[in-house]
């Protein structure tokens, strides 16, 4: 919770492999002719990603709640911003 | 309370409070970063959605090896960046700078690949403006997804060169002795900084290398 907290090496270590798993991952999926699914493969697997990075390299999991709701608002921000946006382009009758 | 040493300001009560303080507010910026980027992904995800052909056939003119491998330097570099943070955590302060030497290395590789990447897309007449050829089929649209590349990778590959920068800080003021297991929230600060322009990596590579299957 503090900054006292080391996170042991073998945790990076197992974090970076889950990472180049899903790299190979999400390449080997792009060769599959899946339609939409490929679109939805490669952004779920580039949350995951986020999600590791965000939690372990950048210590979140680790922190104080209130840096979680900190954390949160920026994407949270983000949503609004592509979800109104789309919300206008997609509803359109031309 | 803790005796008051050099390294804490004298608004904080403790080296703890004072850590906290400098997380939040780098999340804070990181916030805005977030949104920065963010104008860029949403012009993206709404041309995408008008014009998912046209950005399928212009995504195929990216090397989607280069980008793999570019993507698994900035993943790499992140892992050094992490390993720099646990050796000055430890106290090994020869170990901490030559995490920092590799993080650099990669940052500066992943750069290399990337000029490289222009240079093939500058050759090909896939910068857009004058020179752009395409498919007569797939025009004018084709254009928008490089202009979108163009503006995205670019203005990652700044955020990678200001990181570069911070690290060589980081490098003369380790070389210093300033980082010890007690202080070195500059180097947390500025990790976190590295880590979010890998995110946003994470995220640019799947929307420009990964549109759809390639033969």
């Amino acid at each position: 919770m503090t900054s006292s907290t080391i996170v042991p090496v073998r945790v990076y270590a197992a974090v970076y492999g889950a990472l180049m798993v899903l790299l190979l991952a999400t390449c080997a999926a792009d060769f599959l002719s899946l339609g939409v699914f490929n679109v939805v493969i490669s952004l779920t697997i580039a949350v995951a990603k986020a999600l590791l990075v965000i939690l372990f390299f950048m210590h979140v999991r680790y922190k104080e709640h209130l840096l979680w709701v900190y954390v949160v608002a920026g994407f949270f921000w983000l949503a609004i911003l592509i979800g109104l946006s789309l919300g206008d382009v997609l509803t359109r009758v031309h | 309370m803790a005796e008051r040493s050099d390294y804490l300001a004298h608004q904080f009560v403790d080296p703890i409070q004072q850590e906290q303080s400098s997380t939040l507010g780098m999340w804070v910026f990181l916030a805005t970063e977030v949104l920065f980027f963010g104008g860029l992904f949403a012009a993206y995800t709404v041309y995408r959605f008008q014009f998912p052909e046209v950005f399928q056939h212009a995504s195929h003119h990216l090397s989607v090896l280069l980008g793999t491998i570019n993507t698994g330097v900035l993943l790499t570099s992140s892992l050094t960046m992490a390993l720099a943070i646990h050796s000055a955590q430890t106290g090994h302060r020869r170990q901490l700078m030559a995490f920092l030497i590799i993080t650099m290395v990669l940052g500066i590789g992943f750069m290399v690949v990337k000029g490289c990447e222009y240079h093939k897309d500058y050759v090909e007449h896939l910068v857009p403006g004058h020179s752009f050829a395409f498919d007569a089929r797939y025009m004018p649209q084709a254009q928008m997804f490089f202009v979108l590349y163009f503006l995205m990778t670019g203005l990652h590959a700044v955020h990678v060169t200001v990181g570069i920068g911070v690290i060589g800080v980081f490098l003369i003021l380790s070389l210093k002795g300033r980082f010890t297991p007690e202080y070195h929230t500059p180097l947390e600060i500025g990790g976190l900084y590295w880590h979010f322009v890998d995110i946003v990596w994470i995220f640019l590579y799947p929307l420009l290398y990964l549109v759809g299957h390639h033969r």
